[in-house]
């Protein structure tokens, strides 16, 4: 098994549903578009098998890459097709197999315009986000994560909302402005290293100058990406405007992006510079959850509610990656996981409603419980695990990243916790306002209940949310070691440059 | 002295076309216009056999006709590249001349002779050779310009052409005149050896410089001194205008090239300062002014400017990687450059030839592969991967940030994300916006050919991007060992 190349397989599966949605299916007629519809669904569900296989294959007391494929692509120039997985990277690739067919799922009959297109539009960004999670060499790393963009930027304009033509315009210039900072980044590096190889440059010692200018660039599209506050206006339109299926891959995956680059180039890197501007880091994170929280109280719309939702629990993220501690860091990659679950399922949950009464706004619904009492329970589940219940998957993550902060900074510990508090009156009231109260509008009272189709997407959801809440250690496991290995890289690498300096300091 | 007679094989390829232009011509008079068709294709096959005449030719570096002629590996690769893009603009004028009237057999012969001043150009050692090349270039130009001659915008581009290009030809000429006259020489060799032995630069020579600089910039029509191209690009027939966009645009950038390596390659610090000022307006303009821009071939020309100044990021560098960066740039921009007029020139709507951008609304649901092809071309020129473009804009930048000019990289990938903002829109206009007319179905065979090449070109370049990046880094190499 060790010689089947596994990474390269998982991550280019989709694109042979593609070539054969595109080869075997032609025309509109309804027979077409179901087979389109199943061979999506079926691609997707053999990859997430694959990611499983990833995952079982996977060695957590391993803190090194595994699986790891090396191939020569552009050899004079140093730039090969690398591959490979860790504890870090390696529940971001099963994430986005377990999302994908959900997706699919989600967009079974709500999307009846340009099938064909919107199920390869889907996977092909399958393949993009596996293969960013999976790309352990920079150029294929950007080429991945820029070439999200996409495919993301047809989704939301095809079959957005009525803003969708702004919407998905801000997605792609805000994105792409951080990324090609990060681009220059990358080739700096790639002129002092010689190679845009992951592992040799993480082993490669920045001056500290340099370090400082390279963070930023970096910073300037991860922080994007997350996205934190202040550019995270992106993310509030594309939510809104998105598909259902759009915005639970927008907030499932695409936000971890910037998470995992933090985790995978900032801190191992360039670690001196991560030092230097950690505090920066913490402010705006602690900005974002107590702020984007306050926001999300005064939304009127469903999605945008979630959306900021999302930058105030993304906020956590990044502090306590920033905590630079076991605790912190494993408790961040942990919020990300659950994270992109409970959103997700969130963002299913507005699909649900908005599918039969076509509008997001909260005053629109009330009283669902007595009509939609399956649809009740889902959701307060779902809005419980965002509020970090104990015992669902919102409350590892968050416990574990206060814990994390609280060893570093207690200030930063306090602050972020009253974010919690605040995330459980948006999540609740959202919740009241929309399930509780007097059922009294006639289109409200004739909405159905959830149909086998939808419960069949939310029971998966459910389990791993309880799974995650109730035992965190099959996913805590295969973390430990890489974020172990991450740790200490990072204080070696910090602890050289600081004797360097004060050997410098004391030769002068 | 004695005359010897000179070595005439590195020459083979242009000797070669100027027979076969005269021969076509030949043939053209004796059978008439109705002979146009053959004489296209045999213009085509021409250009591909000298294509390969070119690619025979081997890597080492040989002066000829005593110093005037030089061809090496450098040679090698921009030639193909201009004769490829020749060709294919060949076959893109077919369907077009014959619909609007105007296939007449001089067409494709003047491509030819234009395609000849571009070999020339690209081989030339000396300024006199540089100047004959770029006159015999231009001359052909001039007329393929004004070709439709009824219509008034298309003379009007062609006199345009001629006048703008005339002032810049004497502007070159003044400072070719000029470095001769402070340096003593005209051969690129021997004015490199006196710098190279550290003569003193003197203010002349420098002035001289930037006059054929600024010559040479008309010509890649590089901002400041980019006013005449949208209004060409706008009034030449598409056909002519696709040309323009291709082949003479890398005729030139490697012409400069050259010249700024080889003569002048130890005033770097001199002509380092233009370059970059250059460079970062062609950029500003050609990302920013294209955004109003209604006519699709208006939009084009605004782009190519924005190109260049890409491809100037890297010629600022003034090093081997910067070089290789522009090869790099121009061979793909090259490609997708041909694959987008293909595009514009399928979009007719019976029969009738669409130029404004609106036009484009909702071609995905009345042409989805056109549409998708045309994204593809669109997400390419806005660099973003896998597409080819992207990796022309990974060299360029990658030589500014090598050179440590950081303010020119940080320009460059700010304002192509600017840039990214004009082709999304196309891709919105395409996608996102409901058809207002339906476009007739592509029915000509080359340029059905041309389209698939070039799209499947740019959308899988990653896949095997060594061959085109390993020969532009021998022939970057082979301008420095010279």
């Amino acid at each position: 098994m060790a010689s089947w190349p596994l990474l390269s397989f998982t991550t280019f599966l989709p694109l042979v549903g593609v070539a054969l949605i595109l080869l075997f299916c032609r025309g509109t007629s309804p027979d077409v578009v179901r087979n389109v519809r199943y061979i999506a669904l079926w691609t997707t569900l053999v990859t997430f098998v694959l990611t499983l296989f990833i995952w079982i294959n996977f060695d957590p007391r391993n803190p090194g890459y595994q699986m790891v494929e090396k191939a020569a692509w552009i050899p004079d120039f140093g730039i090969s097709y690398h591959m490979g997985v860790d504890g870090i990277s390696v529940l971001f690739v099963v994430l986005s197999g377990f999302l994908m067919p959900l997706c699919i799922l989600a967009g079974w009959e709500s999307v009846q315009t340009r099938v064909k297109e919107y199920m390869i539009a889907f996977l092909a960004l399958e393949t993009l986000m596996i293969g960013m999670f999976c790309a352990l060499d920079f150029v294929l790393f950007y080429m991945f994560f820029e070439g999200v963009l996409i495919p993301m930027f047809l989704i939301i304009g095809i079959w957005g909302g009525p803003r969708r033509v702004y919407a998905a315009f801000k997605f792609f210039l805000y994105t792409l402005l951080g990324s090609v900072l990060m681009l220059l980044a990358i080739l700096a590096m790639y002129y002092v290293a010689g190679t845009t190889d992951i592992p040799t440059i993480t082993a490669t010692q920045f001056p500290r100058g340099m370090q400082l200018w390279l963070w930023l660039a970096f910073f300037a599209s991860f922080a994007v990406k997350v996205p934190m506050w202040p550019v995270h206006t992106w993310l509030p339109d594309a939510h809104v405007e998105a598909p259902t299926a759009g915005s639970v891959i927008l907030a499932g995956v695409l936000l971890k992006m910037g998470g995992y680059g933090f985790l995978r180039f900032n801190i191992p890197i360039l670690p001196e510079a991560t030092e230097y501007f950690a505090p920066l880091i913490y402010t705006l994170s602690v900005v974002a959850v107590i702020y984007t929280s306050l926001v999300a109280l005064a939304q009127e719309d469903m999605k945008k509610l979630i959306a900021y939702s999302s930058v105030a629990h993304m906020g956590f993220v990044t502090i306590g990656m920033f905590a630079l501690n076991q605790q912190g860091i494993e408790g961040s990659i942990f919020q990300m996981l659950s994270h992109g679950v409970v959103s997700g399922a969130l963002f299913l949950c507005v699909g649900v409603v908005y599918d039969r009464l076509h509008t997001r706004e909260i005053a629109r619904y009330g009283g669902l419980v007595k009509n939609m009492p399956k649809y009740a329970v889902v959701f307060l589940f779902m809005t419980m695990a965002s509020v970090g219940l104990p015992g669902t998957a919102g409350f590892v993550g968050e416990f574990l990243v206060l814990l994390g902060v609280f060893r570093d900074n207690t200030w930063v510990a306090a602050l972020a916790a009253t974010g919690m508090v605040l995330g459980a009156a948006y999540a609740l009231w959202l919740y009241r306002r929309v399930v509780y109260g007097k059922l009294v509008k006639p289109d409200v009272k004739a909405m159905f209940d959830m149909n086998a189709r939808e419960i069949a997407v939310f029971i998966p959801l459910v389990l791993v949310v309880l799974w995650m809440g109730v035992y965190p250690s099959s996913f805590l496991n295969v973390t430990s070691a890489s974020v172990e290995q991450l740790i200490q890289t990072y204080q070696t690498k910090l602890a050289a440059s600081h004797a360097a300096s004060g050997l410098s300091v004391a030769a002068r | 002295m004695t005359a010897v007679f000179p070595d005439i094989w590195p020459a083979l390829p242009e000797i070669f076309l100027a027979a076969a232009a005269m021969a076509l011509l030949m043939l053209g008079v004796f059978r008439g216009d109705g002979f146009t068709r053959p004489v296209s294709y045999l213009t085509v096959v021409v250009m591909l056999l000298a294509a390969v005449l070119t690619m025979g030719y081997g890597t080492g570096r040989v002066v000829t006709f005593n110093g005037l002629f030089v061809m090496d590996a450098f040679g090698v690769f921009m030639k193909v590249l201009v004769l490829v893009a020749a060709a294919a603009s060949v076959i893109l004028s077919l369907g077009f001349n014959e619909r609007e009237e105007m296939a007449r057999f001089e067409f494709p012969v003047l491509m030819l002779l234009a395609t000849l001043g571009m070999l020339m150009m690209i081989s030339a050692n000396d300024l006199i050779s540089l100047y004959v090349g770029l006159e015999t270039q231009s001359l052909a130009l001039y007329v393929i310009a004004a070709f439709r001659r009824d219509s008034a915008k298309s003379s009007e581009a062609g006199l345009k052409y001629f006048v703008l290009g005339a002032l810049s030809s004497g502007m070159l000429l003044y400072g070719a005149s000029l470095v001769y006259g402070f340096a003593g020489t005209t051969s690129f060799d021997k004015i490199a050896a006196l710098f190279a032995g550290g003569a003193h630069v003197s203010p002349g020579v420098v002035i001289g410089l930037v006059f054929v600089l600024a010559g040479l910039a008309f010509k890649v029509s590089a901002a400041p001194f980019h006013m005449w191209t949208p209004d060409v690009y706008e009034g030449a027939p598409t056909p002519v205008t696709a040309f323009f966009a291709a082949a003479p645009k890398v005729a030139a950038i490697a012409l400069f090239t050259r010249v700024l390596i080889e003569p002048f390659g130890h005033l770097t610090a001199q002509w380092h300062q233009v370059l970059v000022a250059t460079a970062i307006l062609s950029m500003v303009i050609g990302s920013f002014v294209a955004i109003m821009q209604t006519n699709i071939k208006r939009l084009m020309a605004y782009s190519s400017i924005g190109h260049i100044g890409y491809a100037m990021v890297g010629l600022a560098a003034g090093t081997q990687d910067g070089v290789r960066g522009v090869l790099i740039y121009m061979a793909l921009y090259i490609a997708m450059n041909i694959g987008a007029f293909a595009v514009i020139l399928s979009m007719k709507a019976k029969g009738v030839m669409l130029e404004e951008i609106k036009d484009f609304a909702g071609l995905s649901k009345t042409n989805p592969l056109l549409a998708a092809t045309m994204a593809i071309f669109m997400f390419s020129m806005a660099g973003i991967p896998p597409m080819a473009g992207f990796f022309g804009k990974l060299y360029v930048f990658l030589a500014a940030v090598a050179a440590q000019d950081y303010a020119l990289a940080v320009i460059g990938v700010l304002t192509s994300v600017v840039g990214a903002y004009y082709y999304l829109r196309i891709i919105k206009i395409m996608y996102f916006d409901e058809p207002v007319v339906v476009v007739d179905k592509v029915d000509d065979d080359g340029m059905t050919g041309i389209l698939v090449a070039t799209s499947l070109f740019t959308l899988l370049f990653f896949v095997a991007p060594a061959p085109i990046l390993n020969g532009a880094a021998a022939a970057a190499a082979a301008l420095f060992a010279g």
